[in-house]
């Protein structure tokens, strides 16, 4: 596909022929374009692209990355709607990375509400167009003809023609100026749940994730990191290991060794036989207990302002003054498929199959390590005259065995790159475990240091926060944040939804050795935890219920109110439980969306905290698919009992302690609760829902915790209660 | 290296690997069946789950040496003609998110209705827990279970 620098309206269509298949209809579609009803002058990055083949086969290319969430699913549903398609004329085929398709970064939780506007418009602009090509051929008018189940019907005279009849001619057809969509009761396929697309693969061992990429010549290699971070290596012995037979080449990368071979179990043997040791940055023989230390130093320190109500400080006609620290640890992702990459560079290119959450990162890094200087040279010439990827450059995205926010980085993408270098030949890398769980980038571990003071009468007149974190954006760009607040690490604490009187919340900039990542729903799932808990502890201080105590500060807080009060009354709260068990409640809002978690919990043999019931309730604005929403809303409670309940990362001289899911334990099934999900019905606009799940469920179990045992825990994991 | 003969999924493979290589290895690596997958490398989390002489075995750590001469079913031969009663459930009950831990899933429900036809919560709890699943599909993976309960009753009292 090639487009043109400044192309108008009328060029996003296009028809095209497919070899040997006749013609088709493709759409290109922007943002900008579809928000105005203006022309030519808007800007050009289409993303989305249909495809109606004459066998009337309707493909959507997905530009986005399947990880679990449902994209593949949900976001054909939006263009099948309008478009008026039979659901099993869709196929959905994955997107190389293309710059016309804008950004191609999943994260964020917002690959639906992005494309609820745009696939919206393209299915209705292709749904015009057929209709306006059926009528043009019958010789009636558009009005008099509408679109059914992949038909373009005229009722009057009882003709129809399939869509794959007309797309030749619907391609030639003026694109319409004004596109009326439906209205929500008027929805046959949103907010139906419908099965997942991709199901039918991942249960038969069929479906191809990045590890299971094979290609002609492929050679696989895994790969040693310096332990601690930061180090190089300082010496290598690979006498052993080189005369092992299979093995292809062992590779020196500076901070880590890999060993490339014919077969995983040879690398991993050899890799296992290479004997090396690393110098240590002077500054980095770091561990959890120090590094604790500096945070709790960092707390004394005054912060930069994230928001500052009333007169900011406590108010001095408080009677009752509490003050609670609370700490968090860094967490892995730990993805079930461990980080992997298949490079193959070759003359003046270089081809990527991975499994990433950020295809235009990965063509970044290709271009940058991919290819030699003058090809890259030659690449960035011609970028700046067409809008298309270079033909030397091809990244594959492929299904995703869990993402969480792991695989918006590439580190793992330039490695296999430089080893296919290495051996003029395609080279899948595989991390191992351990490498996957001691060389991640981990949500950071945080500190935070609240006080809050009441009245006589329980009512609270001051609130402050100071929150000692690491800076995914200064991580990214060392002293790029000088002393201004890192908003990412602040989200969910900034914006507490309480009136109280006095708010004060600051942030003091931590710098830490691990690197740092996004963990599915970033800052929020520290200070959704954190924030309330403590106002868990302000309602007990004040001697009120929780929900009412909540309720009582949210008045101006309709949709926070809302979801609080559904999932209260879902969960029996207030009312009689089975003995020795009690409630914890807990709200929070992230990614646009509100939720409100309410968890019943007991314990067990040996005091073992057991979980039994979740009841949720979810506001995101209008639900596209019921049924995959509310797996991902069990998901991110599965996601964050883990990191409630059991897991933790930790440091020790400069190194990541954990390695394997011996020490870094999962949730499993035995230790499952049962889950309730209510969503607010709601016809406004989608909104995020991969990660708002999260953030709510650590207050929720710790404040049932506490209404069990009158014990408040402020650090996580609930395993490493200091006795 | 030593030669082995196996047989997968009712055909039969000979290879030439060393005799430690992991049943997991020689299955994705040299056979080219990677429906069965890696995870941790130690038996801890049942991904590579796949059944040899109908017993469930976690791939990752049982060598080849081990496992010649038996039959060896992997998720791609689970199913014959029609999916197979648990992959059938698993569709109904949309267990799959990622999917990556799935296969292994399968083929240990699989495994478990043979033991046991109608499996408890409890006994489900006890046999999967040694499955992970990252993306926290373990309450549909119980309803699957109790429908592939309910299915293959079905098929045999029909």
């Amino acid at each position: 596909m090639t487009e043109p620098n400044n192309p108008s309206r009328r060029q996003f269509i296009r028809t095209s022929a497919a070899l040997g298949t006749g013609l088709m209809l493709e759409l290109h579609f922007t943002h900008n374009a579809l928000a105005s009803s203006s022309d030519a002058a808007n800007h050009f990055t289409p993303n989305a692209w249909l495809e109606i083949q004459p066998d009337n086969t309707v493909i959507f290319t997905l530009a986005e990355s399947e990880m679990g969430q449902g994209v593949m699913t949900s976001l054909p549903m939006i263009l099948a709607e309008e478009l008026e398609v039979n659901w099993q004329h869709i196929q959905v085929r994955q997107a190389p990375y293309n710059p016309i398709y804008g950004k191609q970064s999943t994260g964020g939780s917002t690959s639906v509400s992005q494309g609820w506007e745009v696939l919206r418009h393209a299915g209705a602009t292709a749904r015009i167009m057929l209709i306006a090509a059926a009528a043009q051929q019958w010789k009636v008018t558009a009005n008099e003809c509408r679109a059914e189940n992949s038909r373009i019907i005229h009722p009057a005279s009882g003709r129809s023609f399939a869509f794959g009849e007309l797309a030749q001619h619907a391609a030639q057809q003026s694109l319409p100026t004004t596109v009326k969509l439906k209205r929500p009761n008027e929805y046959r396929i949103i907010g139906k749940s419908m099965p997942r697309l991709d199901s039918p693969k991942k249960i038969t061992g069929t479906a191809e994730f990045g590890i299971d990429v094979r290609v002609p010549g492929m050679l696989i290699a895994t790969i040693k990191h310096s332990p601690v971070f930061g180090g190089k290596v300082k010496t290598i012995d690979d006498s052993l290991a080189k005369t092992m037979p299979g093995v292809k080449k062992i590779v020196n990368l500076g901070d880590s060794v890999a060993v490339i071979a014919n077969n995983f179990w040879t690398a991993k043997k050899a890799l296992d036989v290479v004997k090396l040791t690393w110098s240590t940055p002077a500054d980095n023989p770091i561990n959890s207990a120090t590094l604790r230390q500096q945070f709790i130093a960092a707390l004394a320190k005054p912060g930069a302002i994230a928001r500052n109500d009333g007169d900011g400080k406590l108010a001095l006609n408080g009677t009752t003054r509490i003050d609670a620290d609370y700490s968090v640890p860094f967490q892995a992702h730990a993805t079930m498929e461990p980080m992997n990459c298949t490079a193959h560079v070759h003359d003046g290119g270089c081809e990527i199959w991975a499994p990433t959450q950020t295809p235009s990162t990965v063509y970044s890094v290709a271009l940058a390590h991919g290819l030699s200087s003058f090809d890259r040279f030659m690449v960035k010439l011609k970028g700046k005259v067409s809008n298309t990827p270079s033909a030397a450059i091809r990244v594959n995205t492929t299904l995703i065995g869990g993402g969480f926010g792991r695989r918006l980085e590439t580190d793992f993408v330039k490695e296999a790159i430089l080893l296919s270098k290495a051996v003029a030949a395609p080279v899948k890398l595989i991390w191992t475990r351990e490498e996957d769980i001691q060389h991640d980038f981990y949500r950071p571990m945080a500190l935070a240091r609240l006080s809050a003071t009441l009245d006589n009468k329980g009512n609270v007149l001051s609130w402050s926060y100071k929150l000692a974190s690491p800076s995914l954006q200064d991580a990214d760009e060392p002293g790029s944040l000088g002393d201004e607040v890192d908003a990412g690490a602040v989200s969910g604490a900034r914006n507490l939804p309480y009136t109280i009187p006095n708010i004060n919340v600051a942030y003091v900039l931590v710098r830490t050795p691990a690197p740092i990542g996004p963990w599915r729903s970033v800052g929020n799932s520290i200070n959704g935890f954190i924030t309330e808990c403590f106002m868990d502890e302000l309602a007990y201080a004040a001697k009120k219920d929780p929900v009412a105590f909540r309720l009582a500060y949210l008045k101006d807080k309709p949709q926070h109110s809302a979801v609080l009060e559904l999932a209260a009354s879902k969960s029996g709260w207030g009312k009689k439980l089975s003995p020795g068990h009690a409630l914890g409640a807990a709200v929070h809002y992230s990614f646009g969306s509100y939720v409100a978690q309410v968890a019943e919990v007991s314990l067990g043999k040996n005091n073992k905290l057991i979980v039994h019931k979740v009841t949720c309730a979810v506001d995101c604005g209008l639900v596209v698919n019921p049924d995959s929403a509310v797996a991902q809303i069990e998901g991110a409670i599965v996601f964050g009992l883990t990191a409630t309940l059991k897991s933790a990362i930790t440091l020790e001289h400069g190194a990541v302690v954990q390695s394997n899911f011996h020490d870094f334990p999962l949730l499993d099934i035995s230790e499952m609760p049962s889950i309730e999900v209510h969503f607010i019905p709601s016809d406004e606009d989608p909104r995020g829902l991969g990660e708002p799940g999260v953030p709510p469920i650590a207050a929720a179990v710790m404040n049932a915790y506490f209404a069990l045992t009158k014990k408040r825990v402020r650090q996580l994991p609930f395993t490493t209660q200091p006795v | 290296m030593p030669v082995y003969t196996l047989r997968v999924n009712q055909q039969q493979h000979t290879v030439d690997v060393p005799e430690d290589m992991p049943l997991l290895w020689v299955l994705r690596d040299v056979i080219g069946l990677t429906g069965t997958k890696y995870s941790c490398g130690i038996g801890l989390c049942g991904t590579c789950t796949v059944h040899v002489s109908g017993e469930p075995l976690r791939a990752c750590t049982v060598p080849i040496a081990n496992v010649a001469q038996q039959e060896i079913t992997t998720i791609e031969g689970l199913a014959a003609k029609e999916l197979h009663p648990v992959q059938q459930a698993w569709l109904d009950e949309q267990v799959a998110q990622c999917g990556y831990c799935q296969p292994g899933q399968v083929m240990s429900a699989a495994a478990l209705l043979k033991k046991i036809p109608n499996p408890t919560d409890t006994q489900i709890d006890q046999y999967m827990a040694g499955n992970l699943c990252r993306c926290g599909t373990y309450l549909r993976i119980r309803r699957a279970i109790h429908r592939a309960a309910k299915l293959l009753n079905n098929a045999n009292t029909s």
